[in-house]
């Protein structure tokens, strides 16, 4: 299996999240997609014809879509369970492609230079921001803290990268408490790992491989 | 009213090889709208008042707006056989100019923004380092810094002590020497230049001249990349935007030494351009 990644997309981070979540070791293979836009070439629409990150190869499979990566990588309770919850996370995933076009968009409008109506882009997003924040406040109300049921789901993992990165297109999250402690739950799962934006929770916790004493070293 | 002083240094305003015919790269330098752009095979950078002096070197595009006050700085590892030479492209960051320099050169935040890879903690402490105003290059230096790192670099393959040599090389340029883990005779080498628009708005093009025949260049690039973009959301949300450059209510400890001295060199040579004079 071989993911092909970009370090700073929020898409391709949904996927090394979603791995990381379920055990599953990853390797990657960087794509020189700024400044080289290397995945509009020739050599890589090759592998992906619509020439976007991230792709999933595994054997014969490939995958070009994210969310259908995380069907791919995830199982059990990750998949939800019976139709109300299939088609509930079904809905999710549809929202996170919103998500990515107003406030993934307004990202890399704002960090990597891209072209676009900054103004239309923020609007979208935090019109979809308001509406996750009135589903997570009522989940709280039903004593949950996740998008679907008790337990995180793929259409949290969808959701969460573009949410969390909403401040790097300049849409702050200080107006959304409910999102913010979602985001936190989800930061606390095992095996969670960041992306440059997204912090782990900040207790001083040994770090995921240990770190030597600093009398051991040379 | 934009100093003489500020507008006679050199800044970045494009990656050298992504420049094209007219329009070029729209873009801003000191609040103005310049164009850079290729005519007859020579980079050209076009302001409101007329067109700017410039350089081409490490790989990017270096204007002055005003009368250059000296030669751009020199780093002539750049010219060292061997070296591979590593354009990052650009990351705009809604912060002072020089407040991206600043965080470039400093060390003790490593362990919280770039934890398992630039610092882990529990190893935080700053030993003492050398700082001083060289009086030849008129250049900040900072040396014999050392510091534990998980990751120095992508061809590192675990945790070593890093040695550092940090330079202010202009106003809002800076580049490191730093343990090199593929040979321990020789320094590799990062920039960080920084390109004002305004005083509260920069983009900033981090540059590597490294020894390292073997890691593919896509993954240098997110290396570094994936760093910088660690220190984007901390200086988005530095108070006050402007650096200051007066002591006020900030505590300096020993580990902000390059800071201070940083600090001091540009309220020295009245390169004031995205710095707050009243205390802060």
């Amino acid at each position: 299996m071989k993911l092909y990644d970009y370090v700073l997309s929020a898409s391709c981070y949904k996927v090394r999240l979603m791995a990381a979540l379920m055990g599953v070791k990853l390797p990657t293979e960087a794509v020189d997609f700024h400044p080289g836009r290397a995945h509009r070439s020739a050599a890589f629409r090759a592998i992906n014809p619509a020439g976007t990150l991230p792709v999933l190869v595994d054997g014969d499979l490939v995958l070009t879509e994210s969310t259908a990566m995380l069907v791919y990588l995830a199982h059990g309770p990750w998949l939800g369970a019976g139709p109300k919850q299939t088609a509930q996370i079904q809905q999710w995933l549809a929202f996170s492609a919103r998500l990515g076009a107003s406030l993934g968009m307004a990202r890399l409008h704002d960090m990597l230079l891209y072209p676009g109506d900054i103004n239309a882009l923020r609007r979208a997003g935090v019109e979809a921001l308001r509406e996750l924040e009135s589903h997570l406040t009522e989940a709280r109300f039903a004593g949950r803290i996740f998008l679907t049921g008790d337990t995180p789901t793929i259409a949290d993992i969808a959701c969460f990268p573009n949410v969390a990165l909403a401040p790097d297109g300049g849409v702050s999250l200080d107006d959304y408490p409910s999102i913010r402690l979602w985001s936190r739950a989800l930061r606390a799962l095992p095996g969670f790992i960041e992306m440059p934006g997204i912090h782990r929770l900040h207790e001083l916790k040994p770090a995921p491989e240990a770190v030597p004493p600093l009398e051991s070293l040379p | 009213m934009i100093a003489q002083a500020v507008l006679n240094e050199w800044y970045p305003v494009a990656m050298a090889a992504m420049v094209g015919p007219w329009p070029g790269r729209a873009t801003m330098l000191l609040g103005s709208d310049i164009n850079v752009f290729l005519q007859d095979g020579a980079i050209m950078v076009r302001g409101p008042a007329g067109d700017l002096a410039v350089k081409v070197a490490y790989g990017h595009v270096w204007a002055c707006p005003g009368t250059p006050a000296h030669d751009l700085f020199a780093v002539p590892e750049a010219a060292q056989p061997g070296r591979r030479l590593v354009d990052c492209g650009v990351v705009r960051v809604k912060c002072s100019p020089l407040r991206a320099v600043e965080n470039f050169l400093d060390i003790a935040h490593f362990p919280f923004v770039h934890t398992d890879v630039l610092g882990a903690e529990p190893h935080t402490e700053v030993g003492r380092y050398e700082v001083q105003i060289r009086e030849d290059s008129d250049e900040v230096w900072a040396t014999k810094v050392h510091f534990y790192q998980p990751q120095a670099a992508k061809s590192a393959a675990g945790g070593i002590v890093t040695e550092y040599m940090y330079r202010v090389a202009a106003s809002t340029a800076a580049v490191l020497y730093k343990t090199c883990p593929n040979n321990p005779d020789a320094w590799d080498v990062i920039g960080i230049f920084v390109q004002p628009l305004t005083e509260e708005l920069c983009e900033v093009w981090p540059w590597m001249a490294l020894f390292d025949d073997s890691t593919p260049q896509a993954d240098l690039i997110q290396f570094q990349q994936m760093i910088f973009l660690q220190d984007r959301s901390i200086l988005e949300n530095q108070i006050p935007r402007l650096l200051p450059l007066d002591p006020g209510r900030e505590i300096p400890t020993q580990a902000d030494l390059t800071s201070i001295a940083y600090r001091r060199w540009l309220k020295r040579k009245g390169l004031t351009y995205g710095a707050q004079m009243v205390a802060a």
